[in-house]
């Protein structure tokens, strides 16, 4: 059995020690997202999580989804499940009041997702798909719109779906077939084409299913600049909001996969299914873009929330799993043998697994805290920033998190050793359930293409000065400091050699795309490797301050933790680094057919 | 009717007692601490009786540090209209803890007051009975089941021969068993809510309260370590052992 008690401890040193998410409350319409709010709602959503969420996920994986003619029904508790969380409005956490949301912050809404998805990932694709689709609604519907699809949305009465992918197009989506017909009304078409890897595309959770449909109008331009977004419901939806007939709109199948197998993966069919144009016609990919971008941070937040069970089991597993002895004698003599922890290579993983996880919550809530800047901030210029920082970042979110998270659940069946292979155990469920997320929501590749050749050279490279500038700011203010030394002279150093190595690419890459994509991924484990460097060391400036006090053994963990991150992690970047100058080459030279 | 609820704030039933090195106490600097079950379970009952038309008014009370406020906050998100603290250092003991809660209900007037039939910190199951004979009120503990009539509550009490039902005269105190209802979680919109409701503070000073302790702790220790078991070749031997060596027959 897996072990999972949300980490709330965790989170009150990222808002109130690391950040101060006090600030928070003084943005307009957020003034009642105070400290304290933060720490009632985390507890009672963690009870949530560990209590209801948590025992259906070994369940939820050993039954999975069942499809039959067109029905598609979880696995048992899941609905039971889904309506606690949603009659305790979860789903409506930071959705718009006006709609009958709760308002709240993404910084709080991004740890709910975490304890969400630590507890049972699959569970949290329901609502994680449905808030996709309240976003693009709410960011490019019209006013009827909102008021007809986001009510229920947020309630969570209803569920959403993004529809992109088709059998011949994930990645390249100007290669669409799904056509949409006008159908007489202005703003109403018919919808015929079939889509595949519709997570929550059908389900028993809710009484309607609203996908967000990414199709042709008959017509348009070709390529991707002639793609429009339709809202398609599975329900045809009354003027007084109760539900009509059955739209146009068929599961042809679920897939069987390699994790989140409580997670209903469909083939959509729609034939000429009544569907409204959201947004302007021909513009379907900048509205979808609206779901993408949170969706990829929240994809990213699923790689650690992963990570974190893996470690919390490992822990656990390490620490009461007696075998052998120490190598350099007797640790525990009055024991049969020793805890496995006593042992190096036991201790490197799991201090990789801590290291990972709690560096990368740090990354997501640095994110997180400007996502809510960006909303809120009265200040254009403030908003512009932290929309640039957040661009900037959401590539290296998405995929370095994920590849970790992937790393660390493994490395977690590796600390249990056979028996991490024995299903029972949980632990290889983790694996499997962490493979998804470098795929979806664009492959981690796709990720690093984003980063080196949208992010990096956009606005002549304002979106790098929004990390660079600030980050050397806060090392060169510590250069004297000589308590700090071991911290900040190794992410100086590697932050250098960023640096370099981004005028590097961007040079490269100006003569030849080949030499950017080359680059492409190693440049961003590089980049969110410093950035998490960074932030070891501002958690290890904090730690260092609090030694003395009675919680002296949870910061002389993140000390530890900060030393290891420097000694064993952040080197990996001179691997990164020498890749990166080696270039194109090698890469390219080989033909196709000769592989 | 005024519903008056006892919540008291313990070291969450998930962690790991330590004692204290100088055997003082437990450990209690750092560690989580909720509301103590059996107290939440009485609040999901008052919370009932509202949602059912039968009670008109939950007042939630603890007592201790700063700190019970957030316990008085999770009372408020399950449906408690108003909080009061009574705000005290002091070690409370069940005795000082039923005086105080006479003083309140003295104030309040409620027609039932529904206290945890104890605390999962020390035990005592003390407070409820207390606080009848103070108050010279009726009293049903170890409820399982609750069915209010005009003027009478009747209380189906867990007794070790199975169940005994007694009808009470209001105004009455009930404590409450882990069978009596499951307690909700708090949804979202009710937590925030609450931070809206108030939370009266007052002393025990304020109350006219003596709150000293009548009880010294001598030292509070660990439970002895359990001895691995032995077995036994046949029930003649095992006869022989638990008369013998265990004296237990």
């Amino acid at each position: 059995m897996t072990t999972y008690k949300a980490p709330l401890r965790e989170y009150r040193f990222l808002l109130q020690e690391l950040f101060d998410v006090g600030e928070l409350a003084k943005l307009p319409g957020y003034e009642d997202a105070t400290p304290d709010v933060f720490e009632q709602v985390l507890e009672e959503g963690a009870k949530l999580c560990e209590e209801v969420l948590f025992p259906l996920n070994r369940s939820g994986d050993e039954e999975g989804c069942t499809f039959e003619n067109g029905v598609v029904r979880t696995p048992k508790g899941f609905k039971e499940a889904y309506d606690l969380f949603r009659q305790g409005g979860w789903t409506a956490l930071v959705c718009d009041p006006e709609y009958g949301g709760q308002g709240l912050p993404h910084t709080l809404q991004f740890l709910v997702e975490e304890m969400v998805s630590s507890a049972n990932m699959s569970f949290g694709m329901y609502p994680g798909l449905s808030n996709g689709a309240y976003r693009a609604i709410w960011h490019h519907g019209s006013a009827a719109q909102k008021r007809k699809f986001l009510p229920r949305l947020v309630d969570g009465s209803w569920s959403g779906t993004m529809c992109l992918t088709e059998p011949q197009c994930g990645t390249d989506l100007g290669q669409i077939r799904t056509r949409a017909e006008p159908a007489g009304t202005d703003g109403v078409y018919k919808i015929t084409g079939t889509k595949i890897f519709i997570s929550a595309g059908e389900h028993d959770l809710t009484d309607n299913i609203v996908h967000l449909v990414l199709a042709r109008i008959v017509g348009g331009p070709p390529g991707i600049r002639g793609i429009s977004l339709f809202i398609v419901p599975k329900f045809l939806v009354k003027d007084d909001g109760g539900l009509g007939p059955r739209n146009g709109v068929r599961c042809g199948s679920i897939e069987h996969k390699m994790g989140i197998k409580a997670s209903a993966t469909c083939v959509i069919n729609f034939e000429e299914a009544e569907g409204y144009l959201l947004g302007e016609a021909h513009k379907g990919m900048r509205a979808m873009f609206t779901m993408m971008n949170a969706a990829r941070l929240g994809v990213g937040l699923q790689g650690l929330a992963l990570g974190e069970t893996a470690y919390q089991t490992a822990r656990q597993y390490a620490q009461d799993r007696l075998q052998g002895r120490a190598l350099a004698g007797d640790k525990f003599p009055d024991k049969p043998a020793d805890p496995i922890i006593v042992h190096p290579d036991v201790r490197r993983m799991l201090l990789t697994m801590k290291a990972y996880t709690e560096g990368a919550r740090a990354l997501a809530a640095w994110v997180s805290l400007a996502l809510d800047r960006a909303e809120r901030d009265p200040d254009p210029a403030a908003r512009e920033e932290a929309d640039d920082f957040i661009g900037l970042m959401t590539p290296i979110i998405k995929a370095m998190l994920t590849d970790n998270a992937f790393a660390a659940t493994n490395l977690g069946v590796q600390i249990f050793g056979g028996h991490g292979y024995i299903r029972e155990w949980g632990m290889e469920q983790l694996v499997r359930d962490s493979r998804i997320t470098m795929l979806y929501e664009g492959a981690n590749g796709i990720q690093a293409l984003d980063l080196v050749g949208r992010k990096m050279p956009m606005h002549n490279g304002r979106l790098l000065r929004r990390f660079f500038h600030p980050v050397d700011a806060w090392l060169r203010q510590r250069l004297e400091k000589p308590e700090l030394q071991e911290f900040v002279m190794p992410v100086m150093k590697a932050f250098g050699r960023l640096q370099q190595v981004t005028a590097l690419v961007a040079q490269k890459g100006m003569a030849d795309p080949d030499e950017a994509g080359a680059a492409a991924s190693e440049y961003l484990r590089a980049f969110g490797l410093v950035a998490m460097g960074y932030l070891w060391a501002r958690i290890a400036e904090i730690a260092l301050g609090r030694l003395g006090g009675d919680e002296a053994l949870f910061y002389k963990g993140k000390l530890a933790t900060a030393r290891f991150y420097m000694a064993r992690v952040l080197p990996e970047t001179n691997t990164l680094f020498v890749n990166i100058a080696a270039g194109a080459k090698s890469l390219m030279e080989l033909e196709a057919e000769a592989f | 009717m005024k519903v008056l609820v006892a919540v008291k704030r313990v070291i969450d039933y998930n962690v790991k007692i330590r004692v204290k090195p100088d055997k003082t106490g437990v450990e209690t600097a750092n560690v989580k601490m909720s509301m103590n079950p059996f107290d939440e379970i009485g609040v999901e009952e008052a919370v009932r009786l509202k949602e059912a038309g039968a009670a008109s008014e939950i007042i939630a009370v603890s007592m201790g540090p700063q700190s019970c406020q957030e316990t008085i906050r999770t009372a408020l998100a399950m449906g408690a209209d108003r909080g009061i603290h009574v705000l005290s250092d002091a070690e409370l003991q069940p005795l000082a803890v039923a005086k105080l809660l006479k003083a309140i209900a003295a104030k309040e007037q409620p027609q039932l007051v529904i206290l945890g039939k104890q605390a999962i910190d020390d035990d005592s199951n003390q407070t409820g009975q207390m606080l009848a004979a103070l108050l010279g009120w009726a009293q049903g503990t170890f409820a399982s089941k609750l069915k209010l009539e005009a003027e009478k509550a009747l209380v189906t009490r867990e007794i070790d021969g199975g169940l005994e039902t007694v009808e009470l005269k209001l105004p009455a105190v009930m404590t409450t068993d882990l069978r009596l209802n499951e307690p909700r979680y708090a949804s979202l919109p009710n937590i925030m809510k609450a931070k809206k409701k108030p939370i009266e503070q007052v002393t025990p000073e304020a109350l006219g309260v003596d709150v000293a302790p009548r009880l010294v702790t001598l030292k509070v220790e660990e439970p002895a370590k359990r001895q691995g078991g032995r077995k036994v070749a046949s029930v003649q031997e095992l006869v022989d052992k638990l008369k013998n060596e265990a004296r237990v027959i």
